[in-house]
């Protein structure tokens, strides 16, 4: 078996997912994935937000909570109607109107991502043949709502905060975009779903390299730890959210956390091999990845300090993005030349390339950064 | 085609996650480059010098706890010894060991706090600090045994120590000094060699060695930079002079070093535990003072190697039950003076764990 199967045709569009016979046609289709999406959304982010905090609990020989309900199951709970209840508050000379629609346009585009994400074959809203695009597009968005947070407060932290997201934001979009190219060269199709079915090895291990630098530049993304420079609390109290208070918070709250989920799904689709499993059902194995995933990022959140905002951009632009370039080239090379090769020789190729390159970087990459002469 | 810019001011403080108090840092920045900072403290001020001055000098005691209230025993401890210097009055035995005992419980307290709130403001999420708060802990169930308080313990007396400790302590102290090395090295695999940390700390506010000198830096801070002053060793008070142990220095005097001076300290309080608990005699722990102290007319400068530098207490006396004159070197206050020097010129981020890295207490900085 070669690792392009020769059998494959990638599909040409949207509608291919509904099978003929689907009562209701478009619309209810249309229905039903919109409530599924929110649905989903909304309970894995109470659900991760339970794991964090009894994981990262763990992580610092401490309980965790474990009051409310059993094990602290409904702790999220509590804290939603809590956040309910807090008192909105929009600074006297912030812009009124920024400061209101900031948490909305940073809500929207996260929700709007698992509109292209499969739970199972055929599984999902739209199976655009652009789907990988669609996510890339989307998911920039975001950072226009962070923006409009950190301006519309009138408050300088939230501004140094908003002002770090935009210039983070856009740097990693490249590497992370490139990283992404060799799965799709791989895959033949930006269709997520058709890049699940062809992924009988998941592409972690065909795409190392790519995977690390996906990983690494989605982390900074979402503004998870060590890239979480623009709430960093330690230095810019909360950053953009400072001025946020009550149910607008609540949606910040709610973007973190859907921003990690969406990416941890994107991972588990792009490399890990989507919902493909043995014995399980395929939404459970879907799950369980993206549980996975998501512990992944909370444990390096528990784990390791956080970059400075010179250091973060030199790694961007000096490391990830080199890499990101290389990964590409090679994996060009292997589709244009290879396309016969064992699945093996170059999983083997691949990760002896990847120890190669990151042995060079950590040896001759410095995150350095120094004093500025005032 | 050149941007026009201009500097804004950002209070950082006097209520901002990392300002460790109340300590208000008013900075000038470029983009995220602190171009100037001006240093506001007084925000505690509780004006416990003058307070003092109306107490009798027994009952200054508590006072002295709330200054630097990571650290009380070593409070209690410099102002006792200014007093029994002004009033000579003698010290038994075993109270000197007890006394020993308890400062270097203290510096092993205080430095963990230092230490994980300087990892903390690194970003690290509060991990590292929870796991220094487990042993400083066990640290304040030593404490609560001996004083029956876990903040401000009033443990030492004019001539000795309130009371002995109870039987219990001493077997939970040997063990103790036993599993402390253990975690020790704990903490050090958490972070030390860290690739992050070391970009972050390593190099970053430098103080030299001749304005560490200049501006009369001393503890951690001033040994950081690679200067060997202990008063433990230079002055030595109390009993030190019976015990071994080495004085770490740094090289470079960054942020790094200031983190690693105060693990290697960590070290050596074990060490000076451990000599003191196979020395420790029986015997009286107070000698017999009055509760009217009167000492002659004189003046009167004690230190004291305190966790975060060289606490002094200058007592002037005339003859009364008050000190005329009750004047605190706080050495927080001191090493905070070579802040502008160290942050101008660094970014936002790294003025928090310079900051961080000079491991003050505002209780000490305002008094």
């Amino acid at each position: 078996m070669t690792v392009f199967d020769p059998g494959f045709s990638p599909s040409s569009g949207y509608g291919q997912t509904l099978p003929p016979d689907w009562p209701g046609g478009f619309w209810l289709h249309w229905g039903v994935f919109v409530v599924i999406i929110l649905v989903f959304v909304l309970a894995m982010v109470m659900g991760f937000i339970y794991l964090e905090r009894r994981g990262i609990g763990r992580f610092q020989v401490r309980l965790g909570p474990n009051r409310v309900g059993p094990f602290g199951v409904l702790q999220p709970v509590a804290d939603a109607i809590k956040v309910l209840l807090k008192e909105d508050i929009i600074p006297a000379k912030g812009d009124k109107w920024v400061h209101w629609l900031a948490p909305v346009v940073a809500f929207v585009p996260v929700v709007m991502l698992f509109a292209v994400v499969p739970f199972q074959d055929g599984a999902l809203l739209a199976d655009l043949n652009i789907g990988i695009l669609y996510v890339v597009a989307i998911s920039s968005i975001s950072v226009v709502g962070i923006f409009m947070a950190g301006w519309g407060s009138n408050n300088k932290f939230s501004l140094l905060g908003a002002m770090r997201t935009v210039a983070q934001e856009v740097s990693y979009e490249i590497p992370l975009v490139l990283s992404i190219l060799g799965v799709v060269l791989i895959a033949g199709s930006l269709s997520l779903n058709d890049i699940v079915k062809v992924q009988s090895i998941p592409f972690i291990l065909l795409q190392p390299l790519g995977f690390l630098v996906y990983f690494i530049g989605a982390c900074a993304e979402i503004n998870r730890t060590p890239f979480d420079l623009l709430e960093a609390d330690s230095e810019i109290v909360a950053g953009f959210h400072t001025e946020y208070s009550g149910m607008k918070f609540a949606l910040f709250y709610l973007v973190e956390y859907a921003e990690a989920l969406a990416i941890s799904a994107i991972i588990t689709t792009l490399f890990l091999g989507g919902w493909r499993g043995p014995v399980l059902p395929p939404f459970l194995w879907f799950l369980i990845k993206v549980v996975g995933v998501f512990f992944l990022i909370f444990w390096i959140r528990s784990t390791i300090p956080r970059v400075r905002v010179d250091q973060l951009m030199a790694f961007a632009w000096k490391c990830l993005l080199p890499l990101a370039l290389i990964n590409l080239l090679i994996t060009g090379v292997e589709v244009l030349v290879l396309p016969e090769a064992l699945p093996w020789t170059i999983i083997f190729v691949n990760l002896a390339i990847m120890a190669v390159l990151i042995a060079l970087w950590s040896k001759f990459f410095q995150l350095g950064g120094g004093r500025v002469e005032v | 085609m050149a941007l026009k810019t201009e500097p804004f001011v950002v209070n950082i403080g006097p209520a901002h996650p990392s300002t460790h108090g109340v300590f208000r840092m008013r900075t000038t920045l470029d983009g995220e480059v602190i171009v100037d900072m001006e240093p506001v403290f007084g925000y505690l001020h509780r004006g416990i010098e003058k307070l003092a001055e109306e107490r009798t000098y027994t009952g200054v005691i508590p006072l002295t706890d709330r200054l630097d209230y990571l650290a009380s025993m070593s409070n209690n401890l410099a102002y006792v010894l200014a007093v029994e210097k002004l009033a000579e009055i003698p010290v038994p035995g075993r109270a000197e060991y007890l006394r020993v005992i308890m400062a270097e419980l203290q510096r092993i307290a205080s430095h963990l706090i230092a230490v994980g709130a300087f990892l903390n403001d690194c970003g690290a999420f509060m991990t590292p600090i929870l796991y220094m708060l487990r042993e400083r802990e066990k640290i304040l169930d030593l404490f609560e045994m001996v004083s029956g308080q876990r903040l401000t313990y009033n443990y030492m007396r004019v001539g000795g120590v309130s009371q002995d400790v109870p039987e219990e302590f001493i077997p939970a102290l040997g063990k103790f000094v036993k599993v402390m090395p253990g975690f020790i090295d704990e903490y050090d695999q958490l972070l030390a060699e860290n690739e992050i940390l070391l970009a972050r700390a390593k190099g970053v506010g430098i103080l030299p060695k001749e304005l560490a000198i200049n501006i009369s830096a001393s503890g951690p801070v001033l040994r950081a930079s690679g200067v060997k002053w202990d008063i433990r060793k230079a002055d030595p008070y109390s009993i030190y002079d019976r015990f071994e142990f080495d004085i770490p220095t740094g090289t470079v005097g960054d942020c790094y070093d200031r983190y690693r001076v105060r693990i290697q300290e960590m070290r050596q309080s074990v060490r000076i535990l451990k000599q003191a608990l196979e020395q420790l005699p029986q015997g009286e722990v107070r000698s017999d003072v009055p509760h009217l102290l009167r000492p002659p007319v004189g003046e009167v400068y004690g230190h004291i190697e305190a966790p975060k530098g060289e606490l002094g207490f200058c007592l002037v006396s005339d003859n009364s039950i008050a000190p005329y004159r009750f004047h605190i070197r706080a050495p927080s206050l001191i090493n905070l003076t070579a802040l502008r020097d160290m942050i101008v010129g660094w970014k936002v981020a790294d003025a928090i764990i310079i900051f961080g890295s000079i491991d003050i207490c505002m209780g000490e900085v305002d008094r």
